[in-house]
This record gives structure tokens, sequence and C-alpha cells, in this order.
């Protein structure tokens, strides 16, 4: 009991001591830091919304800072999938970008939930050096259909709920905001005059000198009708053969993440003018697979899906699939696609006698969001210490799969993450030992088998088992 | 013998022996032989099958099967216990259905197995690819038993042939494609198999044998309905067997086990139950039972008594006997005759007497493979054998035994029931082979000796090596058992085999003698092998082209060839399914005509009303009554019925010809014979089945002629039928108590949505308030209530 209470009260200081350095830091970087210029351009012309992010920031403090800043409110924070940022180096015309580590962090002094990340910068910033920032990140299931529900003939309108400045822990002298729509359709958008409206852009801005944590909620209600294709879960299976292929199987539950489908589905109508009388509705996905692709299937539960092409070159590989049924908002869909892969194109030897697998992580159809992808790397049998180098975190853990003819059981490697977009595809590596004496397990197993089989049959053959001469 | 008998002939012992081991290894190299033979025709069997697989999908067939695959799928995942006491929810609601209970578990249980013993040595097959190939791996199963038994009627050199043939007859073919999930598939093997342990009984004597063939007359019984074939030929076999004086003990051996042990067993089977005892089905093996043992005992006294006493006894017995008999029978008579159908069941009865289904049981009729066969369809179904079978008819009496006896009887009754019904052909097929394996194969045989014995070359040669060469098909097994005589100390359980064998040894020996004489001219013999080597060909190039273009389309996707050459899939039926199971919600209630229910149960996981275990005729009554309603009649019937959605075939927009439409004369026929307010002159115009503008006012606001055509007029205009050939003859209408929610690519599946009720408007509600009295109607007066203004 002692012990357990001397424990608490040490991790209490601990956590005391680190909660007041974090203050400490936060407190002197927020005021030595101001943003000159910032730029936001907003993309709202598919369900992933890209936020191009560009910060001009500027040392006025006298101690030199390491971190950059980026504040979000919670409720786009549990949107966000993915935060980049990049520093442009060079002058104008030599300019080249050097990308940045971007990590979650927390501040004590946060308010309302705020949420953060933190860039660290390459060099430090001295005082009164400025530098420019270029971030991008990624929203996803942001935009909110309403009407919730619409009939077949409708088109879909949702809303986009942001803040007309930017969301900062810093002073903004100088803020701008562009939201790109997908068409002219824009039924509604809130006013924070200077505000503008052309073509296809909702301007913002600009606004000056504003203080930190400014916020001017804002809604825009505009029309897309771009399909809302959403994996609510995918389980990518490689199996790794080293009688030299690869096999993917992927196991795909998508559905239309737009306003509902209401009422009657006419098929007349919809084979009549599918663009307008179906608008919101999509019926091709387009998967980029490797090049060298062979054996590719695309089925479901109840059997093969007909409706498929591909088409391959030596870059990569398309796979255009339409499920059975144009898929309306609410409607859900499940298929598996499957295929194999030459293994010298992702199996190397690394450097220390380990291979490793080296495969693209995401999922391959484009302009999709994966709500919980989980990808199950099956390692030959025999094979020991996998371990795994992801470019994001995910879960891990472990698992045994018995497969033809197994005795041990193949080691499998699972990676989980939540909330997927196709800027996540990126290669990662898998690195396992295995000895090549393994891949005669089998064949010799079966081989024996045989052989005791036969052997049993001329000894049935051959001995005398009767009582009676 | 055989030996002996060349010994004389050689009279030289080290010539003798030399001949004896060379023979042996003649023997040895046709076994191995034989062997490799019908390895082959396992391999062809299967892979004949593999059509639908490689031209298609590998993916289960039709309606039947897609229940069977769902029985599987759940025995896999629940295990055998809760297989047995499975009461299914998803089909014929509200009332369910005891799938343990109802079911012939054979198919099941064996791919259940094979799954299970794949699945334990870590090769992870899916349940689907299991059933898939279940019926390939069956048929090549079902060939080497046929194998086995003409070889046991007439020889290894029948037995091949008949296999070969069986490996590959298209009627077989039929039902047993991959893909194809059915009984039939296990049970043909069962079948044979099981007639084949019959015969090997008879010829042996041998009680393991008896057993064996009661272990395989219950996986019989578990495969199929059709077992009741099986335990009425037998008796009818040893029936005749006593009437023709070939009693002996071994027929004794053959039936007595089996009718107790397989009866015993029969009983276990929850679907058959107390119904082997209780059906008339049964009732001949009973008395074939009884008159065997009288028989067995008269036998048994008349050896132990003198001729005289005997007579005495005879008298004696049969006057007692005769009493007791006719009391018996009296009794038994009346037990029948007190239950309605006389203790058959309807599809027996139907075989009896073929007018009978037609008469009084609409639901078996409707059925297309409960129809009689057309002439053509023998002819694509078994072909070339249609010729052979008398020929092999007659090679039954060259010389009659007790298993030959068995073919001729086996084809006989199978000729007549493949005339009443479509489905059995399937019995008749292998019935068939058989004769027509004995038939090639004894030709053959005639044929090369002629040529044999005309050689210049081989007359020559000393008789004894010639003769033992030509008699191959027949003589073969003797030589087998001639070298069991050899090898007698190694295999002691074959020992008595041979003493059964003798006397047929010795027939052969005689009419090797006459068959010297039996020599046709040589030109003769030469054209008429390369005729039936042709036969044959014709026979093989017929059986592909079934296998490949008749019988392995999976019915539940489609195909045509454009003009351009390229393929189009119809995959209308899987895209619905597909839809309902993932769009609709789980406990929700579909109804449609029963064909399609274990398709929705199977493939959409969705509640049916009825399915194609046409188990209550009532329901199907019911459902077909509210398909040929107006439609707010058939809304209150559905809505009784807790269904949501009402799901249509349409074959209209690209030719589809057995949809809805074209089965609804068989919806207003069912209904109307439970309901009678529906009546299908209605539907008829001058007894003409017709939608066009001629068609009658019922028909065009039936609620099938709504759901098939609603909205159709806007595909082309016109609203051309293509499979009616014709225009329709309502082509505006609205749907008032229904709404499209779903209609597949090319319109072949429609699901509609039962609207609710509408809430009443108030002004409306007044005036229609005194109806609503008088008709006092439950449902209306519930709505009322819920109305808010009211």
């Amino acid at each position: 009991m002692a012990r357990s209470t001397a424990m608490k009260a040490a991790g209490l200081i601990l956590a005391l001591l680190i909660f007041t350095f974090f203050s400490l830091a936060a407190s002197s970087s927020n005021n030595q830091i101001q943003i000159l210029n910032a730029e936001r351009r907003i993309d709202l012309s598919s369900h992933i919304v890209k936020v191009f992010l560009t910060l001009k920031v500027e040392n006025v403090g006298t101690s030199p800072a390491s971190e950059i800043f980026l504040a979000f409110p919670p409720s786009q924070a549990d949107q966000l999938a993915l935060v980049k940022a990049q520093a442009a180096i060079g002058k104008k015309k030599k300019k080249s970008y050097v990308h940045l580590d971007v990590n979650p962090t927390q501040l004590p002094d946060a308010p309302n939930g705020t949420k953060y990340f933190s860039i660290s910068l390459l060099n430090p910033l001295s005082s009164g050096e400025t530098a420019t920032l270029e971030v991008l990140y990624i929203l996803t299931h942001s935009l909110e259909p309403f009407p919730a529900e619409i009939s077949q003939l409708e088109s879909q309108l949702v809303y986009f709920r942001d803040s007309a400045l930017m969301l900062s822990p810093y002073h903004i002298k100088q803020q701008t905001t562009f939201i790109k729509t997908p068409s002219t359709k824009v039924e509604s958008f809130t006013r924070v005059e200077p505000t503008k409206f052309a073509g296809r852009e909702l301007k913002y801005g600009p606004y000056e000198d504003r203080p930190p944590y400014s916020f001017s909620p804002v809604i825009v209600h505009l029309e897309n009708n771009s399909p809302f294709a959403v994996v609510e879960e995918l389980l990518r299976e490689v199996e790794i053969s080293h009688w030299g292929n690869l096999q993917i199987t992927e196991h795909y539950k998508l559905v239309h993440a737009g306003a509902r489908h209401k009422g009657v589905f006419s098929r007349v109508d919809y084979q009549s003018r599918a663009s307008v009388k179906g608008a919101s509705s999509f019926k091709h996905l387009l998967a980029s697979l490797p090049p060298r692709v062979h054996s590719v299937y695309y089925r479901d539960e109840i059997g093969n899906i007909s409706s498929s092409h591909l088409r391959t070159d030596y870059r990569k590989s398309e796979l255009e699939i339409e499920p059975r049924y144009p898929l309306f908002g609410g409607w859900k869909a499940t298929f598996v696609i499957g295929y194999g892969l030459p293994l010298e194109d992702f199996l190397f030897e690394s450097p220390d006698g380990k291979r490793y697998l080296n495969f693209s992580f995401g999922c391959p159809l484009a302009q999709t969001v994966v709500n919980k992808l989980t990808i199950k790397v099956v390692l030959p049998e025999g094979s020991k210490d996998p371990s795994a180098a992801v470019p994001y975190p995910v879960e891990q853990r472990l698992e045994t799969k018995y497969s033809y003819l197994d005795v041990v059981g193949r080691t499998v490697l699972v990676l989980e993450k939540k909330n997927v977009v196709p800027e996540h595809i990126t290669p990662f590596q898998v690195y396992y030992t295995f000895k090549p004496i393994f891949m005669l397990a089998e064949p010799l197993m079966l081989a024996s088998v045989y052989f005791l089989f036969f052997m049993a049959c001329v000894a049935y053959l051959q001995i005398d088992i009767s009582i009676r001469k | 013998m055989l030996e002996e008998d060349t010994r004389k002939l050689s009279m030289a012992d080290g010539e003798s022996s030399r001949e004896a081991t060379a023979r042996t290894l003649r023997n040895a190299f046709g076994n191995v032989f034989s062997f490799f033979i019908l390895l082959l025709i396992g391999i062809l069997a299967f892979s004949i099958r593999l059509f639908s697989v490689i031209k298609y999908e590998s993916v289960i067939h039709e309606f039947d099967p897609y229940f069977n695959y769902r029985v599987t799928q759940f025995l896999t995942k629940n295990g055998i216990y809760d297989f047995w006491n499975w009461f299914d929810d998803r089909t014929w609601y509200p009332l369910g259905r005891v799938i343990g209970g109802t079911v012939y578990p054979g198919l099941t249980l064996t791919a259940g197995t094979l799954w299970w013993l794949l699945n334990s040595l870590n090769i992870p097959l899916s349940v689907e690819t299991v059933c898939v190939f279940t019926a390939p791996i069956f048929s090549a199963f079902a060939s080497w038993a046929t194998y086995l038994l003409t070889k046991e009627v007439k020889g290894t050199g029948a037995g091949l042939t008949a296999a070969v043939l069986l490996a590959m007859v298209p009627s077989y073919i039929s039902r047993s494609v991959a893909g194809s999930y059915d009984n039939e598939a296990v049970a043909i093997f069962a079948l044979i198999f099981t007639f084949y342990l019959y015969i090997k009984t008879l010829n042996t004597g041998s009680l393991f044998y008896a057993t064996l063939n009661a272990l395989a007359y219950f996986y019989m019984v578990c495969s199929w309905g059709g077992y009741t074939f099986i335990i009425n030929l037998i008796p009818m076999h040893v029936l005749l067997c006593i009437v023709t004086g070939r009693y002996s003990s071994r027929l004794y051996i053959a039936y007595a086990p089996l009718v107790v042990l397989g009866t015993l067993l029969a009983a276990l089977v929850p679907v058959v139950g107390f119904n082997a005892v209780m059906t008339s089905e049964h009732f001949a093996s009973f008395l074939v039972f009884i008159i065997i043992h009288v028989v067995a005992l008269v036998y048994h006294v008349k050896g132990n008594l003198s001729p005289r006493m005997f007579k005495v006894a005879v008298t004696l017995v049969v006057s007692v006997g005769l009493v007791v008999c006719c009391a018996m029978i009296a009794v038994l008579i009346a037990l029948v005759a007190s239950s309605p159908t006389k203790g058959w069941s309807g599809r027996s009865l139907s075989l009896l007497d073929p007018t009978y289904a037609s008469k009084y049981i609409p639901i078996i009729a409707s059925v297309s493979e409960h129809q009689p066969p057309t002439w053509p369809s023998y002819f694509m179904d078994i072909n070339v054998l249609a010729f052979l079978v008398p020929a092999g008819i007659i090679a039954c009496f060259l010389p009659l035994s007790d298993a030959s006896s068995f073919v001729v009887l086996y084809i006989v009754t199978a000729v007549y029931f493949s005339g009443v019904m479509v489905r059995l052909m399937l019995v008749f097929a292998p019935a068939a082979c058989i004769m027509s394996g004995i038939a090639l194969s004894e030709a053959f045989n005639v044929l090369t000796r002629s040529i044999k014995f005309q050689l210049p070359g081989s007359s020559g040669i000393s008789q004894s090596g010639d003769t033992s060469m030509n008699t191959e098909g027949e003589q073969n097994d003797i030589a087998k058992t001639e070298k069991m005589d050899e090898t007698a100390k190694e295999r002691p359980s074959k020992k008595n085999k041979r003493k059964e064998k003798e006397p047929v040894v010795k027939a052969s020996i005689r009419s090797r003698i006459e068959r010297r004489l039996l020599v046709l001219p040589l030109e003769a013999s030469v054209i008429a092998i390369i005729l039936l080597v042709l036969l044959g060909a014709f026979y093989v190039v017929h059986c592909v082209w079934a296998a490949a273009e008749a019988y392995s389309a999976p019915s539940i996707v489609l195909t045509t060839y454009s003009r351009e050459g390229g393929l189009h899939v119809f995959d209308d039926f899987r895209e619905a399914y597909a839809w309902l199971s993932h769009n609709t919600e789980v406990d929700d209630k579909v109804a449609s005509w029963w064909d399609y229910g274990y398709q929705t149960t199977a493939m959409a996981n969705r509640t049916v009303i009825v399915d194609n275990n046409t188990w209550n005729n009532t329901h199907i009554a019911t459902v077909g009554t509210a398909m040929s309603s107006p439609e707010k009649a058939a809304w209150e019937i559905f809505n009784s019925l807790d269904v949501k959605y009402v799901l249509v075939v349409f074959g209209g927009l690209v030719g589809y010809p057995s949809d809805d439409i074209n089965k609804f004369l068989w919806m207003v026929r069912i209904g109307g014979g439970v309901f009678p307010h529906i009546k299908e002159p209605d539907y008829l115009r001058d007894g003409q089945y017709r939608i066009d503008s001629q068609a009658t006012p019922t028909m065009l606001n039936c609620l099938m002629y709504k759901l098939s055509y609603y909205r159709f007029v806007e595909t082309d205009g016109k609203a051309f039928d293509r499979v009616r050939q014709t225009e329709i003859g309502k082509k505006y209408f609205k749907l008032t108590h229904f709404e499209e929610v779903f209609t597949t690519h090319h319109w072949m599946v429609r699901i509609y949505k039962l609207k609710p009720p509408k809430n009443r408007i108030r002004g409306k509600t007044k005036k229609s308030k005194s109806k609503a009295s008088s008709t006092s109607s439950p449902k209306r007066s519930g709505t009322g209530k819920r109305n808010p203004w009211h």
C-alpha cells in the first residue's frame, strides 16, 4: 500500500513538473511568435476537405523558437486525418521544400479544448527572423448533408462549418481564407465582411491584426455531388510466399456517406439521364494497383461481380470496378478485391541479413476515406522477429494464421489505423528473418505422406494377417 | 479350376507353370491397367463437370442448391447438434420451418464432413468451394460404383465400359455439374453403390457385404427421397428370384439383413422417422420379408423331411397360413384405406398415377421437372444409349444370372418412372449406362474374337493360350478368382467367394467351346467395330456438348453473345439480392413467388414468406392470391403477413422467358385452389392467356401485372414485351399502395416496398365512417385511432 501511494505521489510530481515545463515553454513561445501573413485555401470539391495553409511567421521575441503550433477547434480535430508541413527554403526562383515533422501536443492554457499540433522547425528561428511554412491538413466527414435525406432527383447539398478567422495561438497580422466550391451553386454562406463570392471561389478577408484565438464561425451551404465514397472497414491481407508470389486480398465495406436516399429508386429515371436524376449517386470506383499485377478478381460473398475492367501498363495498373448496383446515399455494398504480385518487386534483403517487405500503406481506391484500415501482413511459416516501419502512428499486434498445410502457423503482423485518406498512400516496411529451408517443409511433408501411404499399401498387400491358414 | 484344365491340355508340368506365371503377370498387368483406366474415368467424370466453373464462375447454381448451401453453412458454423435442432425463422414467415427434421441430411453432412476434414488439415477452402465441387467428386465415385456393379454382373470389360459411359452421361451431368449442389449428386452414387453391394452380397453370400449394404442404404436414405426406389426394387427382385425358383441362402442373406438393419437405420433419419414402417412405400419390402421367410422355412423343412411328410406339412401350413394371411391383409388394407391418400405421399402417387398431380396437387404439377419427358429429351439425356439398351437387355439374358436379372428389372422399372417425371431420368441413366456398357462390351468381345480367330498368324498358336486371351471380357474375373486360388493364402477373406464362382467357371468352359462356333466374318466384324467406335465417338461429342453448352449455365447468371461476339452478362438476380442484403433491415420480410425463396434467404439473408420447400399449400396460395388480386387487396394480404418488400421477376425488357408473368397462371391456379374468389377464367380471354390490349380487366388490374409493368412504357415508348412478343395492354398507371424501391440493371428483378397506410384527411374520414363501421375491419379502426385529429 505504502509503496503504491509513494509511486502515485512520484507520478503526480512528475506530471506537475512536465506541466510546468510545458506551460513555461508555451507561454514563452506564444508571445514571441507572430504570424505576418496567413493564407488558407480550402478545397471543398470532393468529400475529402483539403486545406492548404501558407504561414509567414516571425520571431519577435528574444530567444530562438524551434516549434510552431497549429491550433484546431475540437470538432475539427476529430475529423483531422492528416497534417503535413514543409518549409520553403531559398529565394523565389530556387525555391525548394523541406518536409517538417508534425506531432500532436498539448498546451496548458488551451481554451475550450483546443487541440494542437507542433511543427518542429529545422533550424530554430532566431529573434527577428521570418520563415514561410506550407501546411496541408485534411478533414474527413466534415461536410454535413443538409437536407439529410434527398430523393433520387435532387442533388446533394452540404454544410461546411469553419471559422472565417484562423484559430491560432499567435497574433495574426493579416489573413485571408479562400473556399473553393465544386460548382457555382452555393445556397448560402455566412458573411464576415469583407466577403466575396465569385466564380467557384468564396473569399473571406483579408482581416488585419487579430489577437490569438480569434474565432468567427461561418457556415457555407453548397452543392456537392462528388461521390461520398467511404470505406467503413478495409481489411488488406498481404500474404508473402517465398515461392515468388505476393497475394493481396482486400475486403471492403463501402457506404455512400452523403445525404440519405429517400423513397423511390426509379431505374427508368436513372437510365434515361443518370447525371441529372441520380446526381448524388456513384457507380464507378477506380483502384490503382501496382504494375505487373496478375490474377485479379473482384467478387462478393455471393459470387463474382462481372462489371470491372483492368488496364495495365508498365508504371501502374488501374482497376475500374462497379459495385453491383449504383450507390445512393446510405446504401452499402461489400466486396473483395484480390490480386497477385511478383515477389521480387516488393521483397528485399536489408544489409543486416533481414528481409523486408516494402508495400504501400492506405487504400488503393481513389477519392475514398477509410474509417478503419487493417493491414495484415502474413509472413511465411517459420519467419521470426517481425517489426514494422510505418510513417504514421498505427496500432500493431501479432496474430497466428493457419493456411495450406501449416503446422506451426504463420506469423501475422496486424497494423490498424483509423481515418485514412488517399494522401496516406506511402510505402511502409515490414522486417523479418526467414531461413529458406522452411520453404521445403511442406513439399517434404507431402512427399513423406505419400511415401508412407504407398509403404502402407505395400505392407498390406504383402503381410499375411489371417488367423487361419 | 481353369488352371487344372490347362494343365490337362498342356500335359507338361514345366510348361504349365511357365504359363501360369505368364498369366499371373498378364493378370497383374490387367489389374494395373484397369486401375489406371478407372483413375482416368474418375478424372474424366470430375473434369467434364467443370465447364460451368470455367465458363461462368465457381458459384452455386439454381434454386435448391442455395438452400443446401445455406444449411451447410449453418452446419459448419454451429455444429451437428444445432443443425438437428435448427428451427429456421427466416422462411415461411410467420410459421418457420424445422430444418433439422425436414431435410435429407446426407448431402449436407457429406459436404460438411469434407469441409471439416480439409480445414483440420489446414487447407482453408471456403464452404462454398467445397459445396461447388461436391457433385463432381461424387460423380467420379458414382462411375467407380458403376464399374463395381457392372463387374459383378458381367465382368471387368463391361464394368469399365459402363463406368466410362456413366462418367459422361448427359442426364447425370445435368444434375451434377460443379455448383449444382443438390441431393441427387450424392444420391446417384449411393443408389448405384447400394445396388452394387446388394449384388455383391447376392453373389458371395457374405454377411459382411450385407451389413455394408444396409449402411449404404442408410446413406441413400440420408441423401434423397428416391431411396424408396431401392426399397421397392430390391424386394421386387427378391420376389422375382423366388418365383423363378432361384431362391438360395445367398438371396436370404442379401435381403433379410437389409430390411431389418436398413429399416432401423432409415428410421434414425429424422425426415423419415416412423415413415419407414408406416407408409405404403415401404410395405412391399415387409411383405417380401415375410414371403422370403416362409420360403426359407419351406426349403429348410423340405430338406429335413421326406417328400411324403413334406406334402402333409404343406397342406397343414397352407390351410392355417392362408387364414392368418387373410386376416392380416384385411387389417392392413383397413388401416391403409382409412388414410386419405391411401398411405402414399403425393409425389409417389403421381408416379403410380401420372395424372394424379395435375388433378389434385397443382404445386407438384407446376414444377417443370415433375412433368413427363418428351421423346427428344430422352435423346438429349442418354443419346445413343437409348439404342444400346435393348442389346444390353438381350446380353443380360445370355445367360441369365441373379445379378443380370436384377439389372434387367432395374432398367424396366426405371424406364417406367422416367416416363412419368423428367426428374427420374436421373435414375434411368445409370441403368442405361450399365446396359449399354454390357452391350458394347459383349459386342466388342464377339467382334474382336472373330477377328482374332480369323487372323492368319494367330491360328498357329496353341489353343489354350489363345482361348484364355480371347475370352477376356467375361473371364477376366474368372481369371481373377483363379488368381485368388493361387494367392488364397494371402487373402483368406475372399475364400468363400471362390466357392460361389465354381459353377460359373464350369459354365464358362462349356460356353467357350460353343463360342468357337459363333464367329462372324472378318470384314463384317471390322466394319462393325468401326461403326461401334463411331457410335461411341458420337456419344462423347454429344456429352461434351451437353456438358459445355446445355447444362452448365448456373441460371443465376445469364450470358448472351452480342453480334460482335462480345459477351454480355445479366447478373440481375445477384444485384437484387445484394441490394436487399445491404440496404434493408435485417428483419424485413420479402414476399415473392416461391421459386425465389431459397435464393432470397441464402443470398439476401432476408425472411421470406414461402420458399421452394412447398410444404404448406395454403401459405403459397395466400401469396398466389395476393399476386393475382388488385393492388389494395394485395396490400392488405401482404400487410397482414408483415411483408415489407415484394420482389417480382420480369423478363419483358430483355426477353428472359421464365419470369413471373409466365408463371402467373400457376399462381392463379394455386391461389384459386384455396381461395375460391380467384377464378382462373377471369384471367383468360377465350381460354387464352394474354397481357396485351385484349387481356381481361382482372388481369390488367392484378398486382403481378402492375408490379411487372410499372413505368415499363417509359423505356421504349411503346411498352413492347419481348417475351410475350406484344405490346402490353395497360401502359400508364400509378401505384397507390406500393412504391418502387429498386429495379435491377436489366429490369429482371423489381423490388417494391409496401407504402405505410395513409393518414386520413378529416373530411374523408367522416364520409367513410359509415363504411368503415359496416366493414368493421380491425385494421381500419386501428388506423383511425392513430389519427391525432380524430
